[in-house]
């Protein structure tokens, strides 16, 4: 019966919050920014002053649910 | 620890945006196809000059480099955020294996991060939306993405509040209502957006938008189910306590 996933008899044992911060902190930001690129950039904001970026992944923020243009 | 599960989260997520792509590829790229040239037909109707729009990119790179890389980066941001919160929620917020917790996370985050803002501003395909309102557009899509995800948060941590007095089923039951409320008013006042054009096919905006919430399924379908069986094998026994 060890595979009842369900019901385990032991619990498990969490990460320590302060070993999770730095990674969060550093992540979140770095995977914001990847979100920013496909979904908004050169949409409502711009970084760069081009539209390469907005046309390159324009299918996929159509797709993605993100507002194009 | 939470650097491995990082990086196997974001390795995940790029898995899980090939096959986002595959999908999108082949049930949502004819749902553009159809509205581009609906627009174009709109243009020279309304007795506009042909007016040969200059491509920055062409369509094949749009619909395949483009959409793969958009679907890929997209899948790692979301693979790489998905497991710093399975970190903080492994064995705090639930008691249940990797796998189970996994596959929980990813259908909660699904209904919060997808469904809920979709339906108050649901994607639409070229050709409907206003470029001059954009920037608000982009503004209301993020003020309800944020909202769902903090109701979310508000119906879990109450779940848990409330679990030792009433029990899993009423806590869970008292949980979703306050999700529900919270979502209910934020939707009833924010404002509605509505620029499909007079006459836009009904139907291929209903495709085009089911083949856009497909493609999220996919998408968190794979990484809940992936990332729990690679999660498995990266948090310590310690942490893992499986029953053996």
């Amino acid at each position: 019966m060890s595979d009842i996933t369900f019901a385990p008899e032991v619990r498990p044992v969490p990460i320590p919050v302060r070993e999770i911060l730095p990674w969060a902190i550093f992540g979140g930001l770095l995977m914001i920014l990847g979100i920013y690129f496909v979904g908004a950039e050169e949409g409502a904001t711009t970084l760069f002053s081009s539209l390469s970026t907005h046309e390159f992944v324009h299918d996929a923020r159509h797709l993605l649910g993100f507002p194009c243009h | 620890m939470v650097g491995n599960l990082l990086l196997r989260g974001m390795l995940v997520g790029i898995l899980a945006g090939l096959f986002a792509f595959g999908f999108a590829r082949v049930f949502g790229e004819p749902h553009i196809d159809s509205a581009i040239a609906y627009e174009e037909a709109m243009a020279e109707a309304s007795g506009e000059p042909a007016e040969e729009e200059e491509e920055l990119v062409s369509r094949e790179t749009q619909a395949g480099a483009g959409l793969l890389t958009g679907s890929v980066v997209y899948g790692a941001a979301i693979g790489g955020l998905f497991s710093l919160v399975f970190a903080y929620v492994y064995g705090r917020v639930t008691s249940f294996g990797p796998r189970a917790t996994a596959g929980l996370l990813a259908v909660a985050a699904f209904i919060a991060v997808v469904l809920v803002p979709a339906l108050k501003y649901p994607a639409t395909p070229p050709a409907v939306g206003n470029p001059e309102t954009i920037g608000e557009r982009t503004e209301l899509f993020f003020v309800m993405l944020v909202v769902s995800i903090i109701a979310a948060v508000v119906a879990v941590a109450l779940a848990r509040r409330l679990w030792s007095q009433l029990g899993g089923w009423n806590a869970g039951i008292f949980g979703g209502l306050a999700f529900i409320v919270i979502i209910a008013i934020a939707q009833y006042a924010l404002p509605t957006v509505n620029e499909i054009p007079d006459g836009y096919s009904a139907d291929l905006l209903w495709r085009f938008r089911t083949s856009s919430l497909g493609m999220h399924a996919v998408l968190w379908a794979v990484i809940g189910l992936a990332f729990g069986a690679v999660a498995e094998r990266a948090l310590p026994a310690g942490a893992r306590a499986r029953t053996a």
